[in-house]
């Protein structure tokens, strides 16, 4: 057998792919149990109406089918519990009235999936159709008003010196930079921006099996998820079990860019079945269902306007936008615009006045997406960045500069009273300005326009947030209390030496291709210096791991990462001490490292874990009065959140013929602190810039006025392919944070949050010589043929 | 309705509702669950197998209609304990992320490769064009079959983006 002995900071081959290559990993539509049924639902073709009747007397004379379930049989349990329920909370079948086009009005359940498509169909709906209330501008008029029992179509408005009343007393910029824009010297750019409604489509499906066990009394939910701890804890809440009677097991996750963050109706709903048939029940979406039964993500119109001087000093930064909820509120849905929030201001110590209003429309519930708030925010203010800069003829990198915060500011406080941590960003652009050789390529583009062609070069840099703290956050809403799960954002890790010297470290993370056996594994061998292939690192599963948050906000590593190294230091301290006893040494000399420890100066005097597992579990051989086993656990709550950063240059071609746009480079320095290991980090920026591509170049959630989804398949909802996208030539710095014992910041969401607006930014850049100011996303050919039309005729 | 096909070079036999995808006879009748369905409807090719050596999304035909088949699924490309080429490609080169739309990448890699031994980095990008994969960007998927590319034509494969890979 090889032994890998890793270090944090090295290339490690990962430990999840030889299953995965291999067609041998499990996700839970390859889990068959014996007996099981099979669900399908019935949607409303409407956005929304009253229902009038629900006959379901055809669909039960179908063969194979044991039930229809409406919400009659289920009202008792409550609406779907959300973290944040602010709004409508979503009934677990439409409760009288529908509010989204493929709302779930009622569930079949049958022998097999050809019974319950038939029966889905063999249900009769009556339904007496109402108006509906789809676009944001319109819905935020309240013409027509979605929910009897809510005052508004707007449910909340977040203003950035008012967004947390009572423990921030935060000053109000809106003064000053109503002053500022009086100045006779001052220029004010402004811009009307839509940030589209995103689908966000892993590739696979959600799918959940319910098992519940009337003997055991206890249910057990294989469900694709990123949180499996909160979804056990809404299970048990609904049912009025305690936690420790429901077991979710999250195996492979086949992608999840947030839409696994959620606690999904059909998860309640099998199990609800499951104890009334006896017998295990699963569903699996079908893609264009997807768009109806998994969340969608951002979908704003805003303006940003910014107020500064020629010479590029910004006195004010405003944006006035409405946020898109859909018409129920799940996990997060109305809190989606804070994370937004925490980056409005992004890297720029300048005076901000934000204000977004979360508006119920009628079309599926939004919440988070890759970025969550946070790639909105970036867009509004790096494109406004890049208008001013146009406007006052200047350098966009020397723009940004003049306004950041410098090294010497950090720990730096942005105006809506939160701390970040540490950066250095004028050092980080300078290094990518200089990499990119940004002089040489807008040399080539000068070349380009003498020729006739269109090259555009873009340029942005963003500030994120990761690894949500202080737990004080917990009161905000930043935990699972909303599932019965009092809590706050902290991380856990268990480290277990087994008695043959192998290890086990349990971690409450929901990976969905992040990497986290490799990466945990490598923290871990790292301390104690056991072999990449003896450690084995088990995670979404709620009865083998201790209390986990999951895998969203780019928190894993920063939080839960750190937790397994404090859990992986106490296995140490007391494995140094067994390792005294045995070499009749001192504890403070004993070194970690290739399978065993030995004593500093003389490594040839040393013993295999499997020697020191021995001593562990056998008291009788270790130091007098010294516990057996060992393992230990460990909490890590943040004192902070992380704020990684960085400065991506995309170059673009368009055809202004078509309006085709061609990714000529693409171009990233992050930094996201300390690297784990920078194959895993690229990979995550590499997945992150493409859907940021994607946002910027093809897709977009389309509703028609009536609220039907016309873009609710794959042909409608073009993703990038392998031949949209160039090779990503990528860089770093490293600016370690001290808010974990890791240094490091956190990489899932940077690609996504800095990569949208240097896309428009660059297309932008090359139609500027026609004329064009702001093209919206998607950018399709069309659109972009029609800016340069309009700018022509302008 | 009887059906009968080779499928990683064992004969098998079923008896199919007449509508069964060759997708859902692989993964449930044969219990072969490494292809996976990501849409059912021909666009993500995350059920891309061999049928007579050609890449074919099996989401795309009725298992009637694959009688006499000679099917390779993921689950045949490695040999005993050696992995296909394009298999330690994709490991070698992080070409994979949540594996979700491995099987089918791999697949299609594969037979990329039969048919062209030296594709150029636009030839790969086109010909996995019909495979989507949301995680990797495709960035080490194309790194992954020009690995592999290069092992088959007995060649070493160009260095990865990084320095060094241990072990
Ligand atoms: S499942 Fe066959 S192409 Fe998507
Ligand atoms: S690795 Fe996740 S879809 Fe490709």
């Amino acid at each position: 057998m090889t032994a890998t002995m890793s270090q944090v900071g090295g290339i490690v081959r990962r430990k999840e792919d030889p299953a995965l290559i291999q067609g041998r990993g499990v996700y839970v539509d390859d889990i068959k149990l014996n007996g099981e049924l099979t669900a399908a639902f019935v949607r409303s073709p409407f956005a929304r109406a009253r229902i009038t009747s629900i006959d379901t007397s055809a669909a039960l004379a179908i063969p194979g089918v044991r039930a229809v379930y409406t919400i009659e049989d289920v009202r008792s349990l409550g609406p779907l519990l959300a973290q944040i329920p602010i709004g409508k909370l979503r009934p677990l079948l439409a409760d009288g009235v529908v509010n989204h086009v493929g709302e779930a009005v009622a569930m079949v359940v049958a022998e097999n999936r050809y019974q319950a498509q038939d029966a889905a169909e063999a249900v009769l709906v009556e339904y007496d159709q109402l108006p509906a209330s789809v676009g944001l501008k319109f819905s935020a008029t309240d013409e027509v008003k979605i929910h009897d029992d809510l005052d508004s179509n707007i449910l909340h408005t977040w203003v950035s010196h008012d967004w947390w009343p009572g423990v921030f007393e935060l000053e109000d910029h809106r003064p000053a930079i109503a002053a500022a824009k009086e100045r006779d010297d001052v220029v004010i750019v402004s811009q009307e921006m839509v940030n589209q409604r995103l689908i966000p489509v892993a590739i696979e499906p959600r799918a959940v099996l319910a098992d519940w066990s009337h003997g055991y009394d206890r249910v057990t939910l294989y469900t694709s998820s990123q949180i499996p701890h909160a979804v056990a804890g809404a299970i048990a809440k609904t049912f009025g079990l305690p936690v420790n009677g429901v077991h979710v097991i999250a195996p492979e996750v086949g992608g999840g860019f947030g839409c696994k963050l959620n606690v999904y109706p059909d998860e309640v709903l099998v199990c609800f079945a499951s104890h009334k048939l006896e017998a295990p029940v699963r569903w699996t979406e079908t893609r264009r269902e997807a768009g109806y039964s998994t969340i969608h993500g951002r979908g704003w119109i805003g303006t940003a306007t910014i107020t500064g001087t020629r010479d590029g000093e910004i006195l004010g930064y405003e944006l006035d936008a409405l946020a898109d909820m859909g018409a129920y509120s799940q996990n997060f849905t109305v809190a989606i615009p804070v994370l937004g929030l925490y980056v409005a201001s992004g890297q720029y110590n300048i005076p901000l006045a934000w204000s977004v209003k979360c508006v119920a429309t009628n079309t599926q519930t939004t919440d988070a997406y890759r970025g969550a708030g946070r790639p909105e925010a970036a867009y509004y203010l790096e494109r406004a960045i890049d208008m001013f800069a146009t406007e006052i003829g200047m350098h966009p990198g020397d723009v940004r500069k003049k306004n950041f915060f410098k090294k010497e500011d950090f720990p730096a406080t942005v105006p809506i009273g939160l701390t970040m941590d540490s950066g250095d960003y004028v050092t980080n652009l300078d290094k990518l300005l200089e990499s990119s050789d940004y002089a040489g390529l807008k040399a080539m583009q000068t070349q380009a326009r003498s020729e006739g062609r269109y090259v555009g070069v873009g340029l942005s840099t963003y500030v994120e947030v990761c690894g949500f703290g202080p737990s004080i956050l917990a009161e905000f809403g930043f935990g699972w209390d909303g599932y019965g799960l009092p809590s706050s954002f902290s991380g856990s890790g268990l480290v277990r030496i087994n008695p043959d010297g192998s290890a086990t470290v349990f971690i409450g993370t929901g990976p969905s291709g992040q990497g986290h056996e490799t990466t945990w594994a490598q923290i871990v061998s790292d301390r104690l210096g056991i072999a990449m292939e003896m450690i084995r690192v088990a995670h979404g599963d709620t009865t083998d791991s201790p209390m986990g948050i999951g895998t969203f906000g780019s928190r894993s590593a920063a939080v839960d990462g750190a937790a397994t190294y404090e859990a992986a230091e106490k296995v140490r301290s007391k494995a140094s001490e067994l390792v005294a006893h045995m070499l009749e040494a001192s504890a403070e000399d004993v070194r970690f490292a290739d399978g065993g420890a030995h004593i500093v100066g003389t490594p040839g005097h040393k013993v295999t874990w499997a020697e020191i597992a021995e001593v562990a579990y056998k008291p009788h051989k270790g130091p007098e009065g010294m516990e057996a086993g060992l393992e230990a656990h460990a909490v890590f709550s943040p004192g902070n959140a992380t704020w990684p950063f960085g400065s991506h240059i995309a170059v673009v071609e368009v055809d202004v013929e078509t309006g085709n746009v061609d990714i000529l480079r693409y171009l990233a320095m992050d930094d996201c602190g300390n690297v784990i290991n920078p194959m895993i980090v690229d990979g995550q920026l590499h997945g992150g810039i493409a859907q940021g591509i994607g946002q910027a170049l093809f897709e977009e959630a389309v509703y028609d006025e009536n609220g039907n989804l016309l873009s609710g398949s794959l042909v409608d909802y073009p993703l990038p392919t392998a031949s949209d996208l160039p090779m990503f030539e990528l860089d770093r710095t490293v600016t370690p944070t001290d808010v974990n014992p890791l240094g490091v910041k956190g990489i899932g969401e940077a690609g996504t949050i800095g990569s949208a607006q240097t896309l428009v930014n660059a297309v932008v850049d090359a139609l500027s010589p026609l004329g064009v100011k702001h093209i919206d996303m998607p950018m399709r050919p069309k659109k972009v043929w029609q800016a340069i039309q309009d700018a022509q005729e302008a | 309705m009887k059906v009968s096909m080779t499928v990683n070079g064992r004969l098998v036999n079923g008896d199919v509702e007449p509508r069964t995808l060759l997708v859902h006879f692989i993964r449930e009748e044969l219990a072969l669950t490494g292809t996976h369905i990501g849409c059912e409807t021909s666009y993500c090719g995350a059920c891309t197998v061999h049928v007579d050596g050609e890449a074919t999304k099996s989401c795309t035909m009725l298992a009637v209609q694959a009688e006499g088949a000679d099917i390779m699924t993921i689950e045949g490309m490695a040999k005993g304990d050696e992995l296909h080429p394009v298999q330690e490609g994709f490991w070698e080169r992080h070409g994979l992320q949540c594996g979700y739309c491995t099987p089918g990448m791999i697949m299609s890699g594969a037979a990329l490769i039969a048919a062209n031994p030296s594709p150029t980095e636009d030839e790969i990008r086109h010909g996995i064009e019909g495979n989507l994969c949301r995680c990797t960007g495709y960035h080490n998927i194309v790194k992954s079959i020009e690995y592999a590319a290069a092992k088959m034509r007995g060649e070493t494969p160009p260095p990865a983006d990084w320095e060094e890979v241990s072990a």
